[in-house]
């Protein structure tokens, strides 16, 4: 927190005073107030205790001055997708990449001009060009050290429906992260295979959990020997409760595993909130060095614009991932990921 | 004359049906069929009936027991007591089911969410049963008495039969709640119903099948509406006898009896109360996030009081009509409004929080994103909890006392005014409370529905728990526990 509230803020060349110059401007917004490029409504599926610091920084960086509310992605997404043209926010700030992706289908979001996507590799944001990630998360096995030995550790996601691991894995199915690590699986060692995983893993008496933080718990307490995660999540969990406190470790699939995909969470302006302008300079603070360090020190995700490299000390270096080769705009077949995972009866 | 506001009132509560209607049949009737009629939900609907049917029979059993004992028996501290069998309102079953599951991590699937909901949800018995306890006319159990009947037999015989409106409606609220709850049961890991209208917002940001899965939990609602109404029959239960109303004798508890009593009531307190409580208490004991913040928790408090009052008010201004129209009128009209008006109670808060903002960018944007807009989701949601008090308030008040009013040459209006509203305004009251508790704790709607910037005590919750950070969202709950206590006590005191 006092690390991050040293930094200098980078964009600071926008002042105030270029507020009221971008009005009447060719935005066709639907509300009366909107079209101005001095203000700006956020929709947050992220923490507030996480975007609020932030977007201090933000108006002090950008002379915009904006208002935001919060609620899960998804509450957000459908509330998007409920208002259509009436909406009135100009940027939603999201979770995960599978609610980009829905408002993008629905074509409730603006495509980004060139010079903010190129900041981020092609991988890690969405095929229309209309959303941009602006963090990564890894997907991970947390382990109970206590019950399993580091080198009992599977070394593949396919070691999971073994018979050594019957009755010791818990998954969330419903999460959104499990679900585009799925699509993964599928895309990367086809249809069958990744059916095939997830009967197997049913049928090893894997245990179904809601959320990653159900999972961290379970994992903690001993009750589940290991689980299907993100990262940071067990950072979340250090933090409050003590690294030192926790029976839970993390373990990095190696190989390219599937098991090992790198996921983001991102950012999109709206194409009928009539604020592209306060939005855009939204998004360009979110991938500037300021913002990214931050959120590299506050969520313990992986930045991934501006050159800037995690400071977490106990975190494996991004390039130390060995993630899958998949770009994320292949993952865009959530459907058909959920009608598989129906079809197996895991959702 | 009350025609016109209660079908407003039914219209109203309809509104989120319109909704529902269209999104389910965006894609056409088949496609909306398709998934009302997929294997998964018959299985699904079955895991949610089996649940509710548990539920309810637990909730009869700890609310009858413990308002019996507190208003008929001589429990020591029975104030106490009954204060405490009604503050588990103001636990938001998500708080419920962290502590139980915390604690006994083995209770996840079926017995977790049975027992945390049971917990829960037996206000919603208690308070009712002990409101006719109280007002109930004793001379007629004396009668039972005096005619050899013994304790147990009168009990069965005389004061069962008197509880059953007011226990029947209890767990019709109870049932509904089950039917509409998800923080439970996903925290418990027990799939039902209402965890498939999540998981098609959640996974696949598809609107369309949690539309139709929520047609048929309306269906499911009317069902047991009407149920409920088949076992009110024609019963009345005002006191027709002559003389003033006086309360019932308590009765004498042995040494033993009185251990048991006070066992029984401390337990249920303990499981339903203290141990959330204590589990709040933990988190801020052992957590790194604790933090003394009065500032945001003052503010937050505040605007959760506001919004519940108003919510309550609007809720029960909306419900009279209709209550004294099926009270005192019955008829087909009455009974399709106050069917109509439990339409939004099974539903997911979420369903109706989008019906709330697809109607109101359409056709109301002023009031979008504004507090009004809000306290009508709080009414079309928790209409039922203040229609079911009113109108029992309306059964025990003797309608013969209108009718001397209309003989003395008092109109319609002026004998609603003068003599009905008195009557049962103490019921109002009660129902007011009532839906002022659970208001507090409502989440979806309020994340969706308030005005920017504005935190309830149950949005701080979310914020800090969705962070991880248990002990800064510990101060948020207790404090939700704590002003529901104010209400709690008067409803504790309150006699139709």
């Amino acid at each position: 927190m006092a690390t991050a509230a040293l930094l200098l803020p980078t964009l600071a060349a926008c002042g105030s005073d270029s507020e009221g110059a971008g009005s009447g401007d060719s935005d066709n917004g639907q509300n009366a107030d909107s079209g101005a490029a001095d203000t700006l409504t956020i929709y947050s599926g992220r923490n507030e205790e996480l975007i609020d610091p932030l977007i201090e920084k933000l108006e002090e960086a950008t002379g915009v001055t904006v208002s935001v509310r919060y609620a899960g992605t998804a509450e957000h997404a459908a509330t998007l997708m409920e208002e259509g043209e009436g909406t009135n926010a100009g940027l939603f700030i999201s979770q995960d990449a599978g609610a980009l992706g829905a408002l993008s289908k629905a074509g409730l979001l603006e495509e980004l001009p060139a010079e903010l996507l190129d900041d981020v590799d092609a991988a890690h944001r969405g095929t229309e060009d209309d959303w941009v990630g602006i963090s990564g998360r890894a997907r991970v096995l947390v382990y109970n050290q206590e019950l399993v030995a580091q080198a009992d550790l599977p070394d593949s996601i396919h070691d999971l429906t073994t018979e050594d691991w019957r009755g010791k894995v818990a998954y969330a199915p419903t999460n959104a992260s499990f679900q585009t690590f799925v699509t993964a699986l599928r895309v990367i060692e086809g249809e069958d295979r990744a059916e095939q995983w997830l009967r197997d893993l049913q049928a090893n008496d894997a245990e179904v959990f809601d959320g990653n933080g159900g999972i961290m718990d379970a994992v903690n307490n001993g009750d589940v020997e290991v689980g299907l995660t993100n990262h940071y999540y067990w950072y979340a969990t250090a933090a409050e409760e003590g690294a030192e406190n926790l029976d839970s470790r993390l373990h990095f699939f190696p190989g390219e595993d599937p098991g090992s995909l790198l996921n983001v969470a991102g950012v999109a302006v709206t194409a009928h909130g009539g604020q592209s302008e306060a939005a855009r300079k939204a998004v360009e603070y979110l991938l500037s060095e300021e913002a990214q360090k931050y959120f590299a020190e506050e969520t313990m995700e992986y930045p991934l614009a501006a050159g800037v490299t995690s400071p977490v000390e106990d975190l494996p270096p991004f390039e130390s991932i060995e993630a899958p080769e998949v770009n994320l705009t292949d993952l865009d077949s959530l459907e058909e990921t959920l009608a598989l995972l129906q079809d197996v009866g895991m959702v | 004359m009350l025609a016109v506001p209660a079908a407003l009132t039914g219209a109203f509560a309809l509104l989120p049906l319109v909704y529902l209607v269209i999104r389910a049949l965006e894609r056409g009737p088949a496609f909306a069929w398709g998934v009302v009629s997929a294997d998964r939900t018959a299985g699904l609907l079955g895991n949610s009936l089996r649940l509710t049917v548990v539920v309810v029979v637990a909730t009869w059993v700890l609310g009858v027991s413990l308002a019996w004992l507190t208003e008929r028996t001589a429990l020591p501290a029975a104030r106490l007591w009954a204060v405490l069998a009604t503050l588990p309102l103001a636990v938001p079953s998500y708080v419920m089911s962290f502590s139980w599951l915390s604690a006994f991590p083995g209770i996840s699937g079926f017995t977790g969410a049975a027992v945390a909901l049971s917990l829960a949800c037996f206000p919603y018995v208690y308070l009712p049963v002990a409101a006719v306890l109280r007002g109930a006319d004793p001379a007629l159990e004396e009668a039972a008495r005096s005619l050899g009947h013994g304790p147990w037999r009168t009990f069965r015989s005389v004061t069962l039969p008197q509880l059953r409106p007011a226990a029947v409606g209890g767990g019709l609220l109870v049932a509904l709640y089950v039917m509409s709850d998800f923080g439970a049961v996903s925290l418990m890991r027990y799939d039902t119903f209402t965890r498939a209208i999540h998981t098609s917002y959640r996974a696949s940001f598809d609107r369309t099948p949690a539309a139709a899965l929520g047609c048929v939990l309306v269906l499911i609602t009317v069902a047991l509406v009407v149920a409920e109404r088949r076992t009110r029959g024609r019963a009345r239960y005002d006191r027709t006898g002559r003389g003033s109303a006086r309360p019932a004798q308590r009765m004498p508890l042995g040494r033993a009896a009185r251990t048991a009593a006070l066992g029984w009531s401390a337990a249920v307190a303990l499981a339903a109360v203290a141990f959330p409580v204590g589990t709040l208490c933990y988190w801020i004991a052992v957590g790194n996030s604790a933090t003394w913040a009065p500032g945001p928790l003052w503010e937050a408090a505040v605007a959760t009081v506001g919004v519940a009052a108003a919510g309550a008010v609007v809720t029960v201004l909306l419900a009279v009509p209709v209550a004294v129209l099926s009270v005192r009128h019955r008829g087909p009209l009455a009974r399709t409004l106050e069917h109509a008006s439990f339409a939004g109670h099974a539903l997911p808060g979420i369903t109706v929080a989008l019906a709330f903002v697809f109607l109101a960018v359409r056709y109301a944007e002023p009031l979008y994103q504004q507090w009004p807009l809000l306290v009508l989701a709080y009414a079309a949601l928790f209409l039922p909890l203040a229609l079911t008090g009113v109108r029992a308030a309306l059964l025990q008040a003797p309608e013969s006392l209108e009718e001397a009013a209309r003989s003395l040459g008092r109109g319609p209006f002026a004998t609603l005014r003068e003599v009905t509203l008195p009557l049962a305004a103490p019921g109002i009251a009660a129902g007011a409370a009532l839906t002022f508790v659970v208001i507090m704790k409502e989440l979806p709607a309020t994340l969706l529905l308030r005005p920017t910037g504005m935190d309830t005590l149950a949005t701080r919750l979310w914020t800090h728990t969705d962070n991880f950070a248990f002990a800064a969202a510990a101060p948020y709950a207790l404090t939700l526990v704590l002003i529901a206590a104010v209400p709690s006590y008067l409803l504790g005191r309150h006699r139709p």
